[in-house]
């Protein structure tokens, strides 16, 4: 992968109230690279939201910068081609679904930029068929599951064409069907368009599968890297307040017990598997 | 749960395909015009109108009825008041400062149809027509009064929105209802006061969250980019056809034919 930055943040500080003690994000210094799916987690109150909330100027930092494809928040003139760019999925999927029906809603975010009706059509139709709701376009919100009305969310986001998604829980209200049908659909948007996704989640096994994952506690970055490698020190994450993925608490357990000689290697499901299979075929 | 919102009858007719706008300006000036007429001969014309309407929309007349219900008690209390305080004619029964008179009988029936028809026209516009596309209508008539800092797209929004949220709600009060009956409360029972007094832990949760649906809901609009009224182009557009002009032209004729039915 190309390591193409997309999103800077350089030295970032931000409190909500200009007098409050603690400040909810500390010094955060972080780069999101073109195309990456990049894991945030952290425990509650970490600041996560906090962040994301920064990255399309819905909050505004105190100190420092940050630029998204070279046009900085604090930019009045660059702040509604940034919240096109960046295009964000809440927590709660009937909270910010604003149309009466799914086609109004998708429609929503391309009214508010001033996109042309006839293209807003195609527009709909098009990110609609990704999310693969077309059946459901009359469709109104108290008729739909909590995963479909998310899904609707993303055709919304898509329509606007942007860069980057954040995903800021939001499959954290779904049923395990839901959450998959959702992160499907972004994976694909992923790998087909290029789209980088930041994906905020209390979920270590969702966050594995990412490209590069970052840890935060109490408003600082604390750990960043591939998850492979975060994972490989489990020691501390769980002092950050994380559940670990159930394949490390399962090689931390048989490397406990002793006995068995496992890679520091092993780390997907498959992977750990596939060296418990043939360590004993090895016996 | 299937919940209806306003009393919208799903249809095809004629009346249904009409574009919202000409709806509402028809049924704003009906309203008006009903109160030229004055003589039984024009009262007949404006009920062939209201039935001719009727007939065209398709819908059942127990929607109608439906709609008329809970009006229908005012409609008598205005029929009785005038039947008996209107002195007028011959008297038909008297006893002490008790009098029916002819002229009040008259009276009375004429104000009644009068308001029957006013309440059976609009109820046509809300069986014919989705509270959205009655909210858009709205928004693209009074577009006009922005000129003088009228919040008309905020206040259609503000409708949409309203609409949206219903069903949420509702549901929502559902639950906690649910969640409150478990534990003892009695919502449908008991004396009138222990009931008020039931009502008041529903409405404290379902404000709590109505006020956390609204902050969430503003976010989520300001990250897709809203920004009031300026710039925003529309999805919904109205098809204004050859029958909403005919429709304007027929409701405004029939000022002067009312007029020289006067009597
Ligand atoms: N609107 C607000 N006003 C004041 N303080 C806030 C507000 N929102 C969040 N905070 C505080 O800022 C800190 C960071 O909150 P944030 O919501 O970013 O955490 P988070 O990592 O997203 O947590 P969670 O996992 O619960 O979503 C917390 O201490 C929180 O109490
Ligand atoms: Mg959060």
């Amino acid at each position: 992968m190309d390591k193409e930055t997309i999103i800077t943040i350089d030295n970032v500080w931000f409190r909500y109230a200009d007098d409050a003690e603690d400040w909810a994000l500390q010094d955060i210094h972080l780069d999101v690279y073109s195309g990456e799916w990049l894991a945030i987690t952290g425990h509650n109150g970490s600041g996560k939201s906090t962040l994301a909330k920064c990255l399309n100027g819905l909050l505004m930092p105190e100190k420092g910068e940050i630029k998204v494809r070279d046009n900085a928040i604090t930019d009045a003139n660059a702040l509604w081609e940034i919240r096109r760019l960046v295009g964000m999925v809440f927590q709660n999927p009937d909270n910010q679904f604003v149309g009466t029906t799914v086609r109004d809603d998708v429609a929503f975010g391309m009214e508010n930029h001033g996109i042309e009706r006839g293209d807003m059509l195609k527009r709909l139709e098009a990110s609609l068929k990704a999310v693969d709701m077309q059946e459901f376009a009359e469709r109104e919100p108290h008729r739909l599951s909590g995963g479909q009305k998310q899904r609707v969310a993303i055709a919304g986001i898509i329509a606007l064409e942007p860069a980057i998604v954040i995903l800021d829980e939001a499959t954290s209200m779904l049923d395990p069907r839901g959450k998959k049908d959702v992160l499907d659909v972004m994976r694909r948007l992923n790998e087909e368009k290029g789209i980088t996704v930041i994906s905020i989640t209390h979920d270590l096994e969702e966050a594995s599968s990412a490209d590069r994952m970052v840890v935060m506690d109490r408003g600082k970055v604390v750990r960043e890297g591939q998850p492979s490698h975060i994972f490989m020190e489990p020691e501390g994450l769980v002092e950050l307040g994380l559940d670990l993925p159930f394949t490390v608490k399962l090689r931390q357990a048989l490397k406990e017990h002793g006995h068995i000689q496992l890679s520091d290697k092993a780390f997907t499901q498959k992977e750990l598997v596939d060296e418990l299979w043939t360590l004993s075929s090895k016996i | 749960m299937n919940i209806i919102i306003g009393q919208y009858v799903p249809g095809q007719s004629v009346i249904h395909r009409m574009d919202p706008r000409s709806k509402l300006i028809a049924v704003f000036a009906f309203v008006i015009i009903v109160f030229i007429a004055n003589s039984w001969l024009s009262y007949a014309v404006l009920a062939a109108v209201t039935c001719a309407a009727i007939l065209l929309s398709q819908v059942q007349l127990r929607f109608i009825y439906r709609g008329l219900r809970p009006i229908l008690f005012v409609i008598i209390l205005t029929f009785l008041l005038n039947a008996f305080f209107t002195r007028s004619g011959h008297e038909l029964f008297g006893y002490g400062w008790f009098q029916l008179t002819t002229g009040g009988l008259r009276q009375a029936a004429l104000i009644s149809i009068r308001l029957l028809m006013i309440v059976i026209s609009t109820t046509l516009l809300t069986l014919t027509t989705t509270p959205i596309d009655i909210t858009d209508g709205l928004e693209s008539l009074l577009g006009p009064l922005k000129k003088i800092r009228f919040p008309v797209h905020e206040f259609a929004l503000m409708m949409s929105i309203s609409l949206r949220f219903i069903p949420t709600l509702m549901e929502e009060t559902e639950k906690i209802m649910k969640a409150q009956a478990a534990r003892g409360v009695e919502f449908s029972s008991g004396p009138l006061l222990q009931r008020i007094k039931a009502i008041l832990p529903l409405l404290i949760p379902l404000f709590i969250s109505a006020f956390r649906r609204a902050e969430d809901l503003a976010m989520a609009m300001e990250a897709r980019g809203y920004r009031g009224d300026e710039g925003r182009t529309k999805l919904r557009v109205f098809h204004w056809g050859l029958r909403d002009t005919s429709l304007l032209i027929l409701i405004f004729l029939l000022i002067p034919v009312l007029w020289l039915l006067r009597s």
